[in-house]
């Protein structure tokens, strides 16, 4: 279980835009209509898309409204999942996996650089205010570790160069391309011993 | 080693394209409605001929597993097929793959096992992470039902499916069947007591099949070739092909496709380009993902990598995520992060596993400073003990067993540490 951090300062209010209004309609229609529960997850996602990538409590109170579920049975759930964030983080959201696979190919290392780049501490902003990092568990690219993700891209194959590139890039708000920064497709071997391109 | 001609993902590498075009050309859809017309029974029937044991941990057999929902469908409980895409096990990265490269194969396979099980509703549910792979297989969903495979009448076999998709939001627990399907609900993921199983009370309360990604996308071939030619891999109740995913200390980590009870050596030092520094800079390996017990090197030498095999090594197959671990690693640091690791995804519901977890961990962080007893070695086998057996899921064993195996394979190095470094 993660202790969450909720932010104390809160907006105290939030309506969702038109566009995401039309989208809540096509995401309810995957669920039986009964069922509208099952849409807390896709909303929570919206909400936190459309506001700086968190979620305040007046949009979990939204939410409740709009799924007529108590506004308390949105909120364990916001609390539950570690990618919904109560509370501000930076422009540039980077996750750095440090569970076993990566840890012993060198994720301790992009984690002292982050140190260096972005801010001293995890989960506090940069100097300039964009940046943010923190240690997660297992994102599922162990076999191209050390990994991190960057809002929504996963950086992959990751040396110090590469990573500091990736981190200076943040500061003048140009990222690599995302993915294998070998220049890998997937999760081929270097060496092809099988399915040899015809 | 397994012939091109017989693996089943041939674009496991993105060398081709991902598109249903090239999909079919690589052999996708080809029958599926002589295949669905041959009925259920003979479906069944025939994954159960292979012998497909399910790919996402657990190994249950597929096709008893598909014969265990309702033969009818009563009125207001429809049937579902839950797609579990929700790939968290350190070490493990294939579904990802499939997602990725070969989505119609999921797709198809999805129409075949919802026939199978009468669900006319497929979820497939990814982890949130993965939303660059959730992009790649809706547009593939798309695809599929302009070309009228999936929808009224899918594939002209008159049976009716929709197929959707649903992100997680980072839970590891969520993996585990029953705390997918709260998630499902819109609940925070805890798994559900069993009896009832979901094939009876699922999504909703409804008969629900849930499966691995690998396993559903391996069905439309094995329809095709045949159950037998599937068996014919491996040796009986471990058969088939299997997608390894080998990480950690080699030379070439990577994915590959192989046969069900290739030698682990031959794995590492073939595919995986060797470990790096040579094999005898081998400490241990993770066969099956964070959650199976470690080998030692003496095991690695001669163990076959199928379920049974490695029952017999104390440890499991799991997910075939292969974790190498060199001489450079300090093994109790290693496991010490993966005991972290079920300490941060408990999902807190069970006594046993909400505050054993944090203690193996707290302990094992001690351990490896040299700051313990070495009595307490015997107290964190008798923690792991008190969690094992002792919770609703089997996140409890997950989270015991990588630590027994440490006991088990390195007690003598834990045990000098803790005398010579005590007083450092």
């Amino acid at each position: 279980m993660s202790g969450k951090h909720v932010a104390k300062d809160q907006p105290t209010t939030f309506e969702f835009n038109e566009v995401n209004l039309k989208r809540i309609q096509e995401i309810l229609k995957k669920y039986p209509p009964e069922r509208k529960k099952s849409a807390v997850m896709p909303l929570l996602d919206l909400a936190q898309r459309q506001h700086d990538n968190w979620i305040p409590n007046a949009a979990i109170k939204k939410i409740g409204e709009i799924l007529e579920v108590p506004y308390i049975k949105i909120y364990e759930v916001a609390t539950f999942y570690t990618m919904y964030n109560l509370a501000p983080v930076g422009k540039y959201f980077i996750q750095i996996c440090t569970t076993s696979p990566c840890m012993i190919r060198g994720s301790g290392k992009i984690v002292n650089l982050c140190k260096k780049h972005i801010s001293e501490k995890e989960g506090k902003l940069s100097d300039d205010q964009k940046a943010s990092w923190i240690e997660v568990e297992c994102l599922g690219a162990c076999v191209s570790a050390p990994m991190m993700q960057i809002n929504d891209d996963f950086y992959e194959d990751l040396t110090e160069e590469t990573a500091t590139k990736i981190f200076e890039g943040i500061k003048s708000d140009k990222l690599p391309k995302p993915g294998s920064q070998k220049g890998r497709v997937g999760f081929e071997p270097n060496k092809r011993l099988t399915l040899v391109k015809n | 080693m397994l012939q091109d001609k017989d693996r089943i993902f041939t674009n496991l590498y993105g060398d081709f394209g991902r598109d249903i075009k090239s999909a079919k050309v690589r052999g996708d859809w080809k029958d599926t409605k002589e295949i669905i017309a041959k009925g259920k029974d003979w479906i069944i029937n025939e994954v159960k001929l292979s012998e497909l044991r399910g790919r996402g941990g657990a190994g249950f057999p597929t096709g008893m597993k598909w014969s265990f929902a309702p033969k009818e469908v009563k009125p207001g409980r429809p049937h579902y097929l839950v797609i579990n895409a929700d790939e968290s096990e350190p070490g493990t990265c294939k579904d990802r793959d499939i997602l990725r490269f070969e989505p119609q194969k999921l797709i198809e396979g999805c129409l075949i096992a919802s026939y199978a099980v009468n669900a006319n509703a497929c979820y497939v549910y990814i982890r949130g992470e993965y939303l660059a792979e959730s992009k790649i297989l809706q547009e593939a969903i798309d695809e599929a039902y302009k070309e009228g495979l999936l929808g009224k009448n899918a594939c002209g076999t008159g049976f009716d499916l929709d197929i959707h998709i649903h992100l997680g939001a980072g839970a590891y627990i969520c993996g585990e069947e029953t705390a997918l399907l709260e998630s499902l609900e819109g609940n925070k993921g805890q798994p559900r007591l069993k009896p009832p199983f979901p094939a009876l009370i699922g999504l909703y309360g409804c008969p629900t099949i849930v499966n691995n990604v690998e396993t559903i996308a391996v069905v439309p071939t094995i329809l095709r070739r045949g159950g037998k030619w599937f068996a014919g891999f491996g040796r009986p109740k471990n058969t088939g092909t299997k997608i390894f995913c080998i990480s950690g200390n080699v030379n070439n980590p990577c994915n590959v496709e192989e046969e069900m009870g290739i030698p682990l050596k031959d794995l590492i030092e073939k595919h995986a380009g060797g470990v790096i520094g040579g094999w005898d800079n081998l400490q241990a390996v993770i066969p099956g993902g964070s959650s199976m017990p470690l080998l030692s090197k003496s095991i690695c030498e001669t163990i076959k990598m199928d379920f049974d095999s490695l029952v017999e090594a104390k440890s499991g197959l799991g997910t075939a995520g292969i974790v190498v671990i060199d001489k450079s690693q300090d093994i109790v640091k290693v496991i010490a992060r993966i005991a972290r690791f079920y300490k941060h995804e408990s999902c807190g519901q069970c006594t046993p596993c909400r505050e054993g977890s944090g203690w193996m961990w707290r302990m094992l962080e001690r351990i490896a400073k040299g700051d313990a007893e070495v009595a307490e070695l015997d107290m964190l086998m008798d923690v792991t003990k008190q969690i094992e057996g002792h919770t609703i899921c089997a996140f409890g064993e997950g989270s015991s067993w990588p630590v027994q195996g440490l006991l088990r394979h390195f007690r003598t190095e834990m045990e000098e540490r803790l005398t010579h470094k005590k007083n450092i």
